[in-house]
């Protein structure tokens, strides 16, 4: 399958990206932006692959059987550096060390490339490491940046980058792409895109994790009951609890992966004995894993309370009867009651509740059991 | 205390493990694990045991062992009998990193542990070596499961278990005033109760604990939280400005009054009496009288208010303000003033 076939639902972009990589309109530097979930990293790695594919004819380029491709999707290839950090920012010293890497000429592939998925994640300062980089690229370097949106950016290296806009992807086809990549059962692959409202990594997880699913459904009926303070105190605490078990459930799921990833490009199967030189590599993972818990638990929580403002959404849809399909159609009987005994108003009020908290989570090191009971006072 | 079972298998008493036993009453074994992530009750947990197996064999003989860089045979080798016959104590350290040569080393021999030796197992948490936990936890051996003392309910109760092992009295007063000041670390607080027991002179009461720990971070907060809950903004703002001056980080403080604002909401939606809310709750009764007491000045209203005032100036003080002492003694204001909205 082509590397572009999981770009779904996103025809303009692999239209862009396919001629860039056939050398129409090839640049040095390149910004993927869109909202999470829309596929940015997604995009740059096809991207990536395309550029480092080793079919000879230009336009079959991201062929995703070839040596190159395959290399780049698993992250192992030698030319190319995929940058993310499970941390707050970018620290100064990781952007210096990605500007050595891009210095260094290609070993195997056509294009030494940087792929920083999170480039929204750095200070001025450390954005001005890079931008000589960016402003005086080594031939064969290609950089490719992501971040949600052009605004996360600063403008100096914005201007220095080609765009390229993703957008979420409707609906239908995030669910075509589980049934088509994963097996998924299409009834369930639909109702998971839309609870998760078109975020493809987060409607996988609903599809293969029945559990994840039960969190979030336990989530989206927390405001049904919910009529003092004492019940919004406990709720707070609900979610948080949700919010970390979540976290904790992924982690655990994604540590185990990486360490049998790990272990594979160690050329070590799982049982085998480690040998004493590759220890540390297996415990520099392992300590990496537990430092972003922390971040995780944000980030989950983060998406926990955006899947209570899809609760709100949907009262909100039904309140101002503009017959858009609800995200929780599995609780219409349930949002309609709601809707009923309150006001837009009222429930846009509640909506800024929840978006207030979610900025202090995530953009400051607020007590987040705090910042949540704040936020369920004024869904009461 | 229960008595030391010196090996611990009685034939054909239990099937499968001996189950959790609690970290003041483990008992030498064949084997022992010692799970969870507090490092402290661990610690103690170990200390039960090799103080236990001494006073029994003066002359044991000890081996520790650090399971993450166990390079293979050295248990073996540890649990070996002595040509002596003196009793054999192997402690192991580092389970939550072991290596795959001490999973199949520790698998083999618990499966048929050495009864003249008591091996110990220290494993702070994850899943590495999981085949080898679930192999003990279907063996005999007992499990002292070392979890965190979260809620403060749990560390009063340390305290009182402390000072009940060593003959003294402390009064309860006392001992919500010695979690307040030092109960953020287990380790701390164990070490304030051996100097109470040591220093005070009869029982230990809130002055006692006042004089030796009323200056810490920990006591200011629970001050200025304590005044401000009482509707007393005058007090709460001069404890508040006198901790500033004393350099202390106001996150703290935050954080106090967060903590009492959260007591009060959960009581007021508690149905019964003070110990069956205090049961559900997981608090000590007193403090939810204390609450009850406490709530006759608010209402829903008012203890809303309050609460996004404080998480206000959680955000304020964490990195959005310009003058974060300027928005906690406003918080501070907010919820003086809905204590006494009734
Ligand atoms: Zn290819």
């Amino acid at each position: 399958m082509s590397v572009w076939a999981d770009l779904r639902g996103q025809a303009h972009v692999v239209e862009q990206l396919r001629r860039a990589a056939a050398g129409e309109g090839l640049t040095h530097a390149w910004l993927f932006t869109g909202p999470p979930g829309s596929g940015r990293s997604t995009a740059a790695k096809a991207f990536a692959a395309a550029l480092n594919c080793e079919v000879d004819d230009v336009l079959a380029r991201g062929c995703g059987v070839c040596e190159g491709c395959r290399e780049v999707l698993g992250e192992t290839h030698p030319d190319v550096v995929f940058v993310r950090t499970e941390k707050v920012t970018i620290t100064i010293d990781e952007a210096r060390e990605m500007v050595a890497k891009a210095g260094d000429r290609p070993q195997a592939g056509r294009w030494r490339i940087i792929v920083v998925e999170d480039a929204d994640r750095m200070a001025e300062r450390t954005t001005n490491v890079l931008l000589k980089a960016i402003e005086e690229p080594t031939p064969r370097t290609v950089w490719m940046l992501c971040a949600p949106s052009p605004a996360d950016v600063l403008v100096t290296i914005r201007s220095r980058c080609r765009p390229v806009g993703l957008r979420l992807p409707p609906v239908e086809d995030v669910a075509a792409l589980l049934v088509e990549r994963d097996g998924a059962d299409p009834h369930l692959a639909l109702e998971a895109a839309r609870a998760a409202q078109s975020h493809i990594g987060i409607a996988r997880r609903l599809v293969q994790d029945a559990a994840a699913r039960e969190r979030r459904s336990e989530t989206v009926r927390l405001p049904l009951s919910l009529k003092t303070v004492s019940q919004a105190v406990a709720l707070a605490e609900q979610l948080t609890r949700i919010a970390t078990d979540e976290a904790t459930s992924s982690n655990e799921e994604r540590g185990a992966a990486e360490r049998a990833r790990l272990l594979a490009t160690l050329g070590i199967r799982e049982g085998d004995k480690l040998p004493p030189s590759l220890r540390a590599q297996v415990r520099q993972l392992e300590e990496d894993q537990k430092r972003r818990a922390k971040r995780s638990v944000t980030d989950s929580l983060d998406r926990t309370l955006t899947d209570l403002l899809s609760f709100y959404r949907d009262v909100l849809v039904i309140q101002l009867g503009n017959g858009v399909e609800l995200v929780n159609s599995g609780l219409a009987a349930e949002v309609a009651e709601f809707a009923a005994g309150s006001t837009p108003e009222k429930t846009l009020a509640r909506m800024d509740a929840i978006n207030l908290t979610r900025q202090r989570i995530t953009t400051t090191n607020v007590a987040p059991l705090l910042a949540v009971e704040a936020m369920a006072v004024g869904l009461i | 205390m229960s008595p030391a079972t010196r090996s611990g298998r009685s034939p054909g008493a239990r099937a499968s493990s001996a189950g959790t036993v609690d970290w003041r009453s483990v008992a030498p074994a064949p084997v022992v694990l010692v799970v969870g992530p507090e490092d402290y009750l661990a610690a103690r947990a170990m200390d039960a045991v090799r103080s236990q197996v001494r006073g029994v064999s003066p002359d044991l003989e000890l081996t520790r062992l650090d399971a993450g860089s166990y390079a293979g045979g050295e248990l073996l080798l540890a649990a070996s009998p002595s040509l002596f016959g003196e009793r054999k104590l192997v402690e192991v350290h580092g389970l939550e990193s072991m290596t795959e040569e001490f999973l199949r080393d520790a698998l083999a021999y618990v499966a048929a542990p050495d009864e003249d030796v008591v091996l110990v197992l220290r494993h702070a948490g994850g899943t590495r070596g999981k085949k080898l936990l679930d192999a003990v936890k279907a063996s005999p051996a007992p499990i002292v499961d070392c979890q965190p003392l979260k809620k403060d309910a749990d560390k009063a109760a340390f305290v009182a278990a402390e000072f009940r092992g060593s003959g003294r009295r402390i009064e309860r007063e006392a001992i919500e005033a010695l979690v307040a000041a030092v109960g953020s670390s287990l380790a701390e607080l164990a070490a304030a109760c051996s100097q109470l027991q040591l220093d005070a002179a009869s029982t230990v009461d809130a002055a006692t604990v006042e004089k030796y720990y009323g200056g810490r971070v920990e006591a200011t907060a629970f001050k200025v939280a304590d005044a401000a809950l009482a509707g007393d903004a005058a007090r709460a703002l001069s404890a508040f400005r006198h901790a500033l001056d004393t350099g202390v980080d106001p996150v703290p403080m935050v954080a106090a009054v967060a903590a009492k604002l959260r007591t009060l909401a959960r009581v007021a939606g508690a149905q019964g009496s003070a110990n069956q809310i205090a049961r559900e709750l997981g608090m000590q009764p007193w403090l939810v009288e204390q609450a009850q007491r406490d709530i006759r000045g608010w209402t829903p209203q008012s203890l809303a208010e309050a609460i996004r005032a404080v998480a206000e100036a959680d955000a304020q003080v964490k990195g959005l303000a310009r003058d974060p002492a300027y928005a906690v003694e406003h918080a501070l204001g907010v919820v003086s003033a809905a204590a006494q909205a009734r």
